[in-house]
């Protein structure tokens, strides 16, 4: 059962195509990394799923419907969540005020459980700005996380992430899998392989090859764009 | 007692000493806090959009005077009583606001203030157009004897009072519930990151439209208020001052606060009031006060207050 469906998806920036024409079919369940060189035109792809970037041409389809004419919000009404490359949390409100707004509830017992799955529970009345940038990062993950929603779009979420604050993103995301498909775009490869059931690799906004891990891995192509050869 | 319940206490008891205050203040204070508290309602209104909701608009003063005009032009030549110019003043407030706002929100930031300043000059040169029956900047006097509801004689100085205290009640206790619910937290995610707020599926566009009807809507209900009990209606009540007047106040008293407005306007009146009786100079006293007020609590007033004791 395919969950997001985008056929001939381009996005053109003044002369430049940063997305040309990308057909791409994800299954209900599955996390997939999308991985790629940067300007392959990963995030503008994403941004376009999401409803964030208006797509110049090409459809995006959710659960069976096409929602390429509907704007941000109501995709995310529909069921997905995003988040964003460079952290966009409420800085100036406090981890409870920030969980209460994506779960739109004031239950104070469903934000701290919330909270609680990446450690920041006794962390809920702080103002979100003060919190080191790895925290707010999870923070963010856990907003989107938070809202259950049947696709979930990650922009890079280990960026800035510690080498400990990736294992637990790892164990959240891997809770998840299963009930959630996960869209992540990804550059720590270790992250990806320890994740991903398939891999999609995007280059000069055209997918290069999509398969599972070890394919990627040993794909010839993939190697010369983007993995290296060591 | 959960932050909900402090605040209610706090603002019921807030009613309740400006009640007492209606028979214990001598008479010339008694004048000063029943215009406050119609002031203090307007400055509410603009706290909605620009304490809450992070728009800063500087073109109030044509919601205010939508209501003015919209209550004074019904009872002078519509010869309608009170309450239904009042109800005439709060549609033409909420169908201006509605316009205004589906135009404007097109816009942001710098580009909004601009273009709200420009509606208000545009509403202000309306009410000049039409002088032969707004009697442009000299104005118009709505008869002692129209301003009755039901018996009541809203001339008299307590029953003023209490009229003016009942539009302030109204307009504190409206907009606290509207922030203890959830409308009220999307208006501050609004207002603290947009794009975040829209990424969580919430639709901007509509809760930045119902914030400005709401704060428009207010808004005029204070014009309507001002008319009805000090009886004059004017043209200045349009001019770009009267839109600058609630963001001093709010600033002073403390954006995104619920009782901040009161207290700013309540600073200010008597600052002018004060440093008049001292010199001619008095906004040279009034400035350096704001511009000290502004350095040393950016928060304002009772911004100030909950950042250092009560958080």
């Amino acid at each position: 059962m395919i969950l997001l469906e985008t056929k001939g998806l381009t996005r053109v920036y003044g002369g430049l195509t940063a997305v040309d024409g990308v057909d791409f079919a994800l299954p209900k369940g599955e996390v997939h990394a999308l991985i790629g060189p940067n300007g392959a035109g990963k995030s503008t792809f994403v941004g376009m799923i999401s409803g964030r970037i208006p797509a110049s041409s090409g459809e995006v389809w959710f659960d069976g419907q096409n929602v390429t004419a509907l704007p941000a919000h109501a995709r995310i009404r529909r069921g997905m969540a995003y988040t964003f490359q460079i952290t966009a949390v409420y800085a100036r409100l406090s981890l409870a005020d920030n969980l209460a707004l994506a779960l739109r509830s004031r239950d104070r017992g469903a934000a701290l459980a919330a909270l609680d799955r990446v450690g920041l529970a006794d962390r809920a009345d702080q103002m979100t700005g003060d919190l080191a940038y790895g925290h707010q990062r999870l923070l963010e993950i856990v907003m989107g996380v938070a809202q259950k929603p049947r696709l979930l779009i990650l922009d890079e979420p280990t960026q800035g992430l510690a080498e400990s604050e990736i294992e637990g993103f790892n164990a959240l995301i891997r809770e998840l899998a299963g009930e959630t498909t996960i869209l992540l775009i990804e550059h720590n490869m270790n992250v990806v392989m320890a994740l991903a059931d398939r891999i999609t690799v995007l280059d000069m906004g055209s997918i290069l090859a999509s398969g599972t891990p070890a394919e990627i891995h040993a794909n010839r192509a993939v190697q010369d764009a983007y993995l290296g050869t060591g | 007692m959960s932050i909900g319940t402090r605040s209610t206490i706090l603002h019921l008891g807030l009613i309740a000493l400006l009640f007492v205050l209606a028979f214990v203040l001598p008479s010339y204070h008694q004048g000063n806090l029943a215009r406050i508290m119609v002031l203090a309602t307007y400055a509410i209104g603009y706290n909605v959009l620009f304490g809450y909701t992070g728009l800063l608009s500087l073109g109030h003063a044509m919601f205010f005077g939508a209501g003015m005009y919209g209550l004074g032009l019904a009872m002078q030549y519509g010869g309608l009583g009170v309450i239904p110019a009042f109800a005439v003043a709060l549609i033409c407030a909420a169908v201006l606001s509605a316009v205004v706002a589906l135009l404007a929100l097109r816009t942001i930031g710098v580009a909004f203030m601009i273009v709200t300043l420009m509606f208000a000059q545009a509403g202000y040169l309306t009410v000049l157009y039409f002088g032969a029956w707004t009697r442009g900047d000299e104005g118009f006097v709505i008869a002692q004897s129209a301003r009755q509801i039901a018996g009541l004689d809203l001339t008299a100085p307590t029953t003023r009072y209490l009229a003016a205290l009942l539009l302030f009640s109204a307009a504190l206790l409206i907009t606290a519930r509207m922030m203890q619910v959830s409308f009220g937290s999307v208006l501050i995610g609004v207002r603290e990151n947009e794009e975040r707020t829209r990424m969580l599926g919430y639709d901007v566009f509509r809760h930045k439209l119902a914030a400005v009807i709401i704060s428009g809507t207010i808004s005029g209900a204070a014009g309507a208020g001002y008319a009805v009990l000090f009886g004059y209606v004017g043209a200045t009540f349009t001019s770009v001052q009267y839109s600058i007047f609630p963001l001093l106040w709010v600033l002073l008293g403390g954006a995104g606060t619920t009782i901040g407005p009161l207290v700013g306007t309540l600073f200010m009146f008597y600052l002018i009031d004060y440093s008049s009786g001292l010199t001619n100079a008095y906004m040279l006293i009034a400035g350096v006060v704001l511009v000290l007020l502004t350095l040393f609590a950016r928060a304002g007033l009772v911004g100030e207050i909950r950042k250092r004791w009560v958080a």
